[in-house]
């Protein structure tokens, strides 16, 4: 990981000769036989064991069900009837034919728009205030956090208090001060508002307290450099902080990406019924997903289906989301060149992108 | 209580085969009912230990006193009930377990009328609960809605939902409307109430109260019940889906209630059971409404403090049903017999007495509705109203029994969004939503 950033040695520890290090081959040259063997076979194939429970729990709770999900897809399969023989394509034919999986896309979309970007923007500047030094720091960063602990299905009941239509308390502040009342439910734009408010609700926190973690790691010395070169705070904000975790930020809209593609539980509790308004104006791909499977018409290929291509959405979106942050990885080693010796130290934003990449 | 969250071993292994090979449980399933006669003979040994599970939701009223009273009769029996918070959880639960080939389930199971139509459907997986001695213990129409096309016996039934009209007397007396119960009866028709008679005394009464208060809660609430006097609303009796584009009465059905709701306002646009909604009874919202015997404890809940409810004993187009539950036995478990027993005593009219007391449900037992506990009920909340007796003539005057295939919920919410859409959301025509709806329906595919 940070290792591919930081060591410059070359890479193969079995050719001795160069760096007088305290390789294992060296230690007793006269039993070359067995004891090398070992120790070859440890260093080509323990780096694998390791890593191999992740790979063992990840193939049973991962590939499986994935594969198993493929397959489905492919028969008509009912929830409780199970496996009726093979549909060949027409799970997937028949879902690209609905306006309702369309329809489930664009909201995914809009609500993923609606959440995520107000998101970023607020949990970087609240960020930066808690990086400040301020009173009580411990209390308001554990503040922040506070939302994030709240039941998504509590977020959701409260939230659907908050945004009733007829008598919800934001629509009697609203007329309290003159204005007129918001059709929380009936309109669209108005409806992903409102549940994009309780996505941020709970994950703007999360993602302030990982953007104090970068900002943090950022070397002092540059802001001290900046001060002396006259530069005020905004301009230390958008000329250092900002690109020193630029790596934390793409981590973050990622993880955000996947986590907004797959949103379920706060439209699903938005109105009562669950499935997605009388009209489809709320109903995710993950709601439609669940909608098809689970509902009365319990028809799990297509829900199937529907789990495979959300799927490759994600990897297309992922793939889009790769290219963006290698091409601004690279050009931060560029940077790095450049700088020479001065930056020495790790920051955490090349640990990220250790880890991403 | 704590033996009951650690399922035993071999049952967890039972579980892990069920789930993952569950072509093969089906098999085994398919084998244990046919073969049940062997393990009738082991579970008729008096002195084997047993232990009966039995899975509710909501409040069917069967406490722990009424469940160790099986006990002392039959001491060889241990009984154990699970109770799922709502009966959507208690579904999921079910129909996820059926799915993998019934291990886990309880051996006595409660299901809601809404979802005995996946029973009816996959009835190979239930016991055939048949027995002569019980054929006249329920209402016939109860009895109706648990048997199988082949006459087979899946369910027997604990409560029932006839619907009376409940109503603010305050907000009828305020507008000028007669407000005591016989009156309010009179006033819609009596025992010829029709639908048409119950918009038109409605459309006078919002008039009357200046367009501020709205005659019933919900337009969806309505047309369920109206849905529910239809013998056939959606399929035929063999299970085949009616083409909804073609099918005139629900059309009717659906531009009455769109049109009555909406542009002559008898409702107050609300979305049933949305916060909204239940906001709606503290806000002098509406004045009618229909309700079924379990009803009456929801608003009862949801107007604390609003002084002035009532029940009429009359109903608009004949009789009408919404809900009630049956206990079915599902054919994996490993005590078919036992679990038949119990479950048939359970639902014995002096069990169910016990249940109507404890937690308010209309028993669908002949014998428990004339009992005098039952007869001579009144309801404090709803001005002392003989609910005992009103719901009683509310069930003898229930003749039809609408049939409800495995498409009736997925056409019934094609129609009803759009429903929603028009008097809530006020989006479009009445027509344009009926189309929406049509849409909706092809979109199944059911063709």
């Amino acid at each position: 990981m940070a290792a591919d950033v930081t060591v410059t040695e070359p890479a193969s520890p079995a050719t001795p000769p160069t760096p007088p290090r305290h390789g294992r081959g060296e230690k007793s040259p006269r039993r070359v036989g067995l004891s090398q063997t070992l120790s070859r076979w440890d260093v080509k194939v323990s780096p694998y064991l390791y890593i191999s429970p992740f790979f063992v729990l990840f193939a049973i709770t991962g590939l499986f069900p994935l594969l198993y999900t493929g397959w489905i897809s492919l028969r008509n399969w009912t929830l409780i009837g199970g496996d009726a023989g093979p549909a060949g394509f027409d799970n997937f034919t028949a879902v690209f034919q609905q306006d309702e999986f369309w329809l489930s896309l664009r909201n995914t979309f809009m609500i993923f728009l609606l959440s995520s970007v107000p998101q970023m923007v607020v949990a970087i500047i609240l960020a930066a205030l808690l990086h400040q030094n301020i009173r009580a720091k411990t209390f308001w960063r554990m503040g922040v956090l506070v939302p994030y602990i709240v039941a998504p299905v509590a977020v959701g009941m409260i939230f659907s208090q908050l945004f009733s239509d007829q008598y919800g308390v934001v629509n009697e502040l609203l007329n309290a001060v003159g204005l007129p009342s918001v059709g929380w439910h009936k309109d669209t734009f108005a409806a992903w508002s409102a549940i994009a408010t309780m996505v941020n609700f709970r994950w703007t926190g999360y993602n302030t307290l990982i953007f104090l973690a970068a900002m943090q790691a950022v070397p002092q010395d540059l802001y001290e450099a900046a001060v002396l070169d006259g530069a005020g705070r905004v301009r230390q904000f958008f000329s250092i902080t900002l690109p020193q975790i630029r790596a934390t930020l793409i981590f973050v809209i990622i993880t955000s990406t996947i986590g907004g593609l797959q949103i379920f539980d706060e439209p699903r509790v938005f109105d009562v019924t669950g499935t997605g308004g009388p009209s489809h104006q709320w109903e995710t791909t993950t709601m439609y997903l669940w909608n098809l499977g689970w509902g009365p018409q319990q028809n799990m290929g297509r829900a199937a289906a529907v789990a495979w291509i959300l799927f490759v959405v994600i990897v297309l979106i992922g793939i889009v989301n790769y290219l963006i942050s290698s091409r601004i990885s690279s050009g931060e080693t560029r940077q790095k060149k450049g700088r020479g010796s001065r930056r020495r130290r790790t920051p955490i934003a090349a640990d990220m992108k250790g880890d991403l990449l | 209580m704590l033996t009951h969250l650690r399922p035993s071993r071999p049952r967890r292994r039972a579980l892990a085969v069920g789930a993952g090979v569950a072509t093969l449980a089906l098999a085994l399933t398919a084998c244990s009912s046919g073969s049940s006669g062997s393990s009738d003979a082991k579970t008729q040994d008096p002195n084997e230990k047993i232990t009966l599970t039995v899975a509710t939701f909501n409040n069917f009223g069967y406490t722990q006193d009424l469940l160790d009273e099986y006990t002392k009769a039959h001491p060889n029996v241990t009984i154990k009930q699970t109770i799922a918070a709502t009966s959507d959880d208690a579904k999921n639960n079910f129909t996820t377990k059926l799915a993998a080939g019934g291990a886990g389930l309880a051996d006595v199971q409660a299901v809601d009328v809404d979802w005995m139509p996946i029973v009816l459907q996959y009835e190979n997986k239930f016991t055939d609960l048949t027995d002569d001695s019980l054929k006249d213990r329920w209402l016939q129409w109860k009895t109706a809605q648990a048997t199988a096309p082949d006459g087979k016996l899946l369910g027997y039934g604990t409560d029932i939902g006839p619907e009376a009209i409940c109503y603010r007397q305050d907000l009828f007396a305020k507008y000028g409307l007669p407000s005591d119960p016989d009156k309010v009866a009179e006033l819609l028709g009596g025992a010829d109430s029709t639908w048409d008679k119950y918009f038109s005394v409605g459309e006078d009464f919002v008039q009357k109260s200046g367009g501020k208060v709205a005659w019933y809660d919900s337009s969806e609430g309505t047309y369920q019940a109206m849905v529910g006097q239809i013998a056939n609303p959606y399929e035929e009796s063999t299970g085949t889906p009616k083409d909804l584009a073609t099918n005139q009465t629900i059309k009717d059905l659906f531009t009455k209630v769109a049109t009555e709701s909406k542009d002559k306002g008898l409702s107050a646009h609300n979305q049933e059971w949305s916060d909204d909604w239940s906001k709606s009874f503290q806000n002098d919202a509406f004045a009618t409404m229909a309700c079924p015997p379990w009803m009456t404890g929801s608003i009862e809940d949801n107007a604390g403090g609003v002084k002035g409810w009532n029940v009429a004993n009359v109903f608009p187009g004949g009789g009408g049903n919404w809900g009630g539950s049956f206990l079915v036995v599902p054919a994996a478990g490993k005590h078919t017999a036992a679990a038949k027993e119990f479950a048939a005593w359970l639902t014995a009219p002096d069990q169910q007495v016990g249940a109507f007391k404890e937690a308010g449900n209309y028993p669908s037992q002949v014998d428990a509705e004339v009992s005098d506990t039952v007869s001579s009920s009144t309801n404090d909340f709803f001005n002392n109203a003989p609910v005992g007796k009103i719901f009683a003539d509310r069930a003898k005057a229930v003749t039809v029994t609408p049939f409800k295939g495995q498409n009736y919920f997925t056409i019934n919410k094609a129609v009803t969004d759009a429903l929603v859409a028009y008097d809530v959301q006020g989006k479009g025509t009445v027509d344009s939503n009926w189309n929406a709806a049509v849409d909706a329906y092809k979109a199944l595919g059911l063709g």
